[in-house]
């Protein structure tokens, strides 16, 4: 079971590794502010969500369990809003 | 499994590093806003990976406060870091 | 090399470099963007260091609320005269650096000269834990064995704020502090604020009261409270009370207040000033937490929000 576990954990942290890589790339290599925002957040809210659930098998208890999952939902709304708020004064910016 | 996790979080730093590089270095000011949100989530990735490894349960609630403050500080950046177009500073960042 | 210490370097490195390219940057909004990103990332440092209730306040302070208020200051300097007037000298400069350097020479010097082991006193605050039978030693220290210190920083808040408010024009004066903020009641940001607070609230009172046992504390938990009342009002869902509303300045003199009634009860019912019978240590404890967790709140809220600028609304 531990086994299990851990390959759960690894696995997933990896992926979100991988994806905060992506996300890194994106924003080194796409042109402009818009696509970049894409890039963070995407990535971003992929890779902490692949981190959260791949440290949820090792969490101490069902309290910090649920911290762990809702950290990840902050995170999401958190990205959400504001990449939407950054892209509507960058389109403000690159249109004026 | 620890050696496994400190390299995970060894390497999401590093991605933060470049990420930060390339926004830090963006040439709009939305740009620089994004910097506060990479850190933010990049670093409660960081956070939950060390609070596991070096075995700090509380590491959690410092990720659940950055998540909470981290965004806070981007959207209060938008919208007074942002708005310095508009003369008088009031303006919404919205459009009805 | 152990791969923890290839994490320490790259840490280290990331924090000196967003530290220096603050100081270099041109645009203050852009220093202050690393400002923050810089107080995000030390809070990474002070968990690596196993000070999770320095990580907390770091995060609140260094990272969310320290920020925004030098981006207040900042907006206020962005009139290119006004700038170019008082932008220091060569001379001023020159000294400014040299007496960071001396400064940052002496603390390293200071820790890295530390005898080993180093001289503490954290298995007395340990070991003492049973007179307030609180057991995280942070707590213990701030609100039992140095409480006169925690009281009269609460006072120095008090005055901060009424300084802040002293700046307020004769046509304002005991108004609203900051503009009034509009946003689409039915967008983003107004979705956000009706969304987050709550939850914010809940885990500031949270950290609140986990803060006896466990990292966390009244400062950190009124700073969360208090960010989460500033996103309401960014988003035009609340409006700053005017200053000179009874309420606020009850709320804002709750906090010392209770702490030196307690300290004073103690004068006359107990051996010295402040000091809690072991017995209702706890609940006396956690009563002057929770005044200082909503005066704090209410003191970071009104502090960043700024001098009134508005008369307050008949």
């Amino acid at each position: 079971m531990s086994l299990v576990r851990d390959m759960m954990t690894i696995a997933a942290v990896s992926a979100g590794a991988f994806f905060f890589l992506a996300g890194t790339v994106g924003l080194l290599r796409f042109p402009d502010t818009l696509t970049r925002l894409h890039a963070l957040t995407k990535a971003d809210n992929l890779g902490l969500g692949l981190v959260v659930l791949g440290l949820l098998p090792q969490a101490g208890g069902l309290r910090d369990g649920l911290k762990l999952v809702s950290i990840w939902l902050l995170g999401l709304l958190a990205g959400a809003t504001v990449s939407q708020l950054i892209a509507r004064t960058a389109h403000h910016g690159s249109t004026r | 499994m620890t050696e496994f996790l400190t390299a995970a979080v060894g390497f999401i730093l590093a991605m933060l590093a470049l990420g930060l590089l390339s926004i830090l270095r963006g040439p709009g000011d939305a740009d620089r806003v994004m910097a506060v949100q990479l850190i933010g989530t990049g670093g409660i990735a960081t956070l939950l990976l060390l609070g596991t490894v070096a075995s700090i349960p509380a590491a959690i609630d410092v990720a659940l406060t950055l998540a909470l403050l981290a965004t806070f500080a981007s959207i209060a950046f938008v919208k007074k870091g942002l708005s310095r177009f508009e003369a008088d500073g009031t303006a919404s960042m919205e459009e009805k | 090399m152990s791969v923890a210490t290839a994490f320490e370097i790259v840490l280290a490195a990331v924090v000196l470099g967003l530290g220096t390219w603050t100081i270099v940057v041109r645009e203050t909004f852009s220093a202050t963007v690393g400002f923050v990103a810089y107080g995000l990332l030390v809070a990474l440092i002070w968990v690596r260091l196993d000070a999770v209730d320095v990580a907390l306040t770091e995060a609140a302070i260094g990272g969310g609320l320290g920020g925004v208020l030098l981006l207040g200051a900042a907006a206020r300097l962005w009139d290119a005269d006004l700038m170019a007037m008082e932008a220091p000298g060569e001379v001023a400069r020159a000294s400014a650096a040299a007496l960071s350097v001396l400064t940052a020479a002496a603390l390293a010097g200071a820790v890295l000269l530390l005898p080993d082991p180093a001289p503490t006193l954290a298995p007395a605050a340990v070991a003492n834990a049973w007179a307030t039978s609180l057991s995280n030693p942070v707590t213990n220290v701030l609100m039992a064995f140095r409480a006169m210190d925690t009281m009269l920083e609460k006072v120095v808040l008090l005055l901060a704020i009424i300084g802040v408010w002293s700046l307020a024009p004769d046509s304002a004066w005991g108004g609203r502090p900051g503009p009034r903020h509009q946003a689409d009641p039915r967008g983003v940001l107004a979705f956000l604020a009706r969304l987050l607070p709550p939850v914010g609230i809940v885990v500031g009172i949270y950290i609140l009261w986990t803060g006896a046992d466990h990292p966390g504390g009244a400062f950190q938990g009124g700073a969360i409270v208090a960010s989460m009342w500033l996103l309401a009002i960014m988003a035009g869902l609340a409006d700053t009370p005017p200053v000179s509303r009874r309420s606020v300045r009850f709320i804002l003199a709750a906090g010392p207040g209770l702490f030196l009634v307690v300290g004073l009860a103690g004068l006359l019912f107990g051996a010295a000033f402040l000091s809690y019978p072991p017995a209702q240590a706890k609940p006396l404890i956690l009563g002057i937490e929770v005044a200082m967790t909503l005066t704090i709140a209410a003191t970071l809220g009104l502090l960043l929000a700024g001098a009134p600028e508005r008369s307050a609304e008949p």
